[in-house]
């Protein structure tokens, strides 16, 4: 199949319906919203359903219903739609159900604006609702990745019976790049019958499934923490996705970026090149579980002076960058928010004015 | 090699789409793609703008401060975004509806009555076809027979405004090549 010039919207769109994931709940928010135009029309040709809920609380809670009878179902909103499907969220990571949730991230706190941003860092892999709990976090640079990543997200969710999150931004979603669609069968979640709630009969078992979250015996309730946390850990060890760029050269800097962010430093680290100067980049594709050891590798690095965090935030990942880094060598921030997104020229100044900064660092050395 | 173009202009000038035509054409020429639109809070009437970066390398910052060429659909656009454009960059002024000039003297400056050719032609919707084929014939920026088809695949499922964008694409084309 040939190349097809699309948006990034109406691709996510079109790779959840190639995934098999026939049931789309959501409401809309600007730079989101043409996910459910697009689906609106396209969902009923495929037989499947989309429903506009009345608020995007009783979409989290269309999803919590959709899954636990073992549907696919995914629903996509922005930064404000993200905060009020948290506790449906925080519901369905403590009943253990895959589910898929795509945040085209906008300016925040509060309505904010309704350009790019990174502000949902801390939101989207650290918690976001309450309780112990922790998405799997993939962050797409451009429309192909993102096309790919919905496709992988649907048995990563039921690999880990965990919500997964998509975690892009109004560029990407706004953006048409030419795609292809990876090769696809249309699958049922494999192993739905392990705790979905679909009928004894259906799945020929004598064992009822149970889906709920409530465990009033303290004892329960820890050994079922205990069970989450074990898989958070499973997803560090099996699940860990990142690009490494321009990393074998002999940088004196590292760059640590993702989504949007990370394609403009990789403009800037070419350019930078032409002019003589290496900069690496380690550009997490998965943010939780997030790249440690590469991150504190590449920091450890001979030569490497500082490490910079480049966020449309004013500084979220960078508090995991230096988690990772361990003191290696400095850590430093730069970024825009606002939906101003750096230029290259403005990513290329940054860098040297850090470096300067640090001239007196060693870095690995002390 | 890279190409950024910006085409500005008002909302409900067509601005989008001709950027999505020259991306559609570029792609199909074996190009990698990639079109930025304005989203701020925009309305029928505002300014409305959209960025095409071309190249035949896998395109890194689709965020670009200085794009090589400008097609300009009115005053404001004109105003904001010449004094970018990098140095031999075309810059297509809409002279039916801006009465100045760039005012740089390092850049290819193209001036052409976009609207008033497509009233000319009977549908004042199509000057951003117009403007677009000039644009092209200009910079040669993609192969024109190329744009032909992604203007043909654009409009051949509604009706007679193909014949009527065909129509514009010759006649933006010819008064590019007779420009000066």
């Amino acid at each position: 199949m040939g190349k097809i010039l699309m948006k990034g919207n109406e691709a996510i769109g079109e790779a959840a319906v190639r995934a098999g994931c026939l049931s789309y709940f959501a409401y809309p928010i600007t730079p989101q919203s043409e996910v459910s135009e697009y689906l609106a029309r396209r969902m009923p040709e495929v037989g499947g359903v989309f429903l506009q809920g009345e608020s995007e609380v009783a979409v989290s809670y269309m999803i919590f219903g959709a899954v636990g009878c073992g549907a696919r179902a995914f629903t996509t909103s922005s930064s404000p739609g993200i905060s009020l499907m948290s506790e449906g969220i925080s519901y369905i990571a403590g009943a253990e159900l895959p589910a898929v949730f795509i945040n085209i991230q906008r300016g925040g706190p509060g309505l904010g604006g309704i350009l790019p941003s990174q502000g949902d860092y801390f939101q989207s892999t650290k918690g976001g609702g309450h309780g112990d709990y922790h998405l799997m976090v993939m962050a797409p640079a451009g429309v192909q990745e993102a096309v790919e990543m919905v496709m992988m997200a649907f048995p990563l969710a039921e690999k880990y019976r965990n919500p997964v999150m998509i975690l892009g931004d109004g560029l990407i979603g706004q953006m048409m790049e030419p795609i292809t669609f990876p090769d696809h069968l249309r699958t049922e979640p494999p192993n739905k019958d392990e705790w979905a709630s679909n009928g004894m009969d259906t799945r020929k078992s004598s064992k009822p499934n149970l889906v709920k979250s409530l465990f009033l015996d303290p004892k329960e309730l820890n050994a079922h923490n205990l069970l989450l946390k074990a898989k958070y850990e499973r997803m560090k060890k099996e699940d860990v996705r990142y690009e490494p760029y321009n990393i074998d050269s002999d940088y004196q800097i590292l760059i640590v970026s993702y989504g949007t962010m990370s394609r403009v430093c990789k403009t800037a680290i070419d350019n930078m090149k032409e002019d003589g100067m290496e900069v690496g980049m380690i550009r997490p594709q998965t943010l939780f579980p997030f790249p440690e050891a590469a991150i504190h590798d590449a920091a450890s690095k001979a030569g490497c002076r500082v490490v910079v965090s480049i966020e449309m935030s004013v500084g979220q990942m960078v508090e995991d960058v230096e988690r990772c880094v361990r003191g290696k060598c400095p850590v430093e921030w730069y970024g825009k928010c606002g939906g101003e997104v750096p230029t290259p020229e403005e990513i290329a100044g940054a860098v040297r004015s850090l470096l300067e900064k640090n001239a007196g660092s060693f870095g690995a050395k002390y | 090699m890279q190409n950024e173009a910006i085409f500005a202009g008002f909302g409900g000038q067509g601005i989008l789409l001709s950027g999505k035509i020259l991306a559609q054409a570029a792609m199909v020429q074996g190009l990698e793609v990639a079109w930025v639109p304005s989203y701020g809070p925009e309305m029928r009437g505002g300014t409305a703008y959209c960025m095409v970066v071309i190249s035949d390398r896998p395109i890194g910052s689709p965020i670009i401060k200085n794009p090589r060429h400008l097609v300009a659909m009115n005053l404001p656009s004109l105003e904001k975004f010449a004094p970018l454009v990098k140095p031999r960059g075309v810059v297509l002024i809409n002279s039916s509806l801006i009465s100045i000039r760039a005012g740089r003297n390092d850049v290819d400056e193209m001036v052409i009555p976009v609207t008033d050719i497509a009233k000319d032609l009977g549908n004042v919707k199509v000057a951003n076809i117009v403007a677009l084929a000039a644009f092209v014939a200009r910079s040669r920026i993609v192969d024109f027979d190329l744009l032909r088809e992604a203007v043909t695949g654009e409009f051949a499922r509604k009706g007679n405004l193909l014949a009527l964008n065909m129509e514009a694409l010759d006649r933006g084309k010819d008064a590019a090549l007779r420009f000066r």
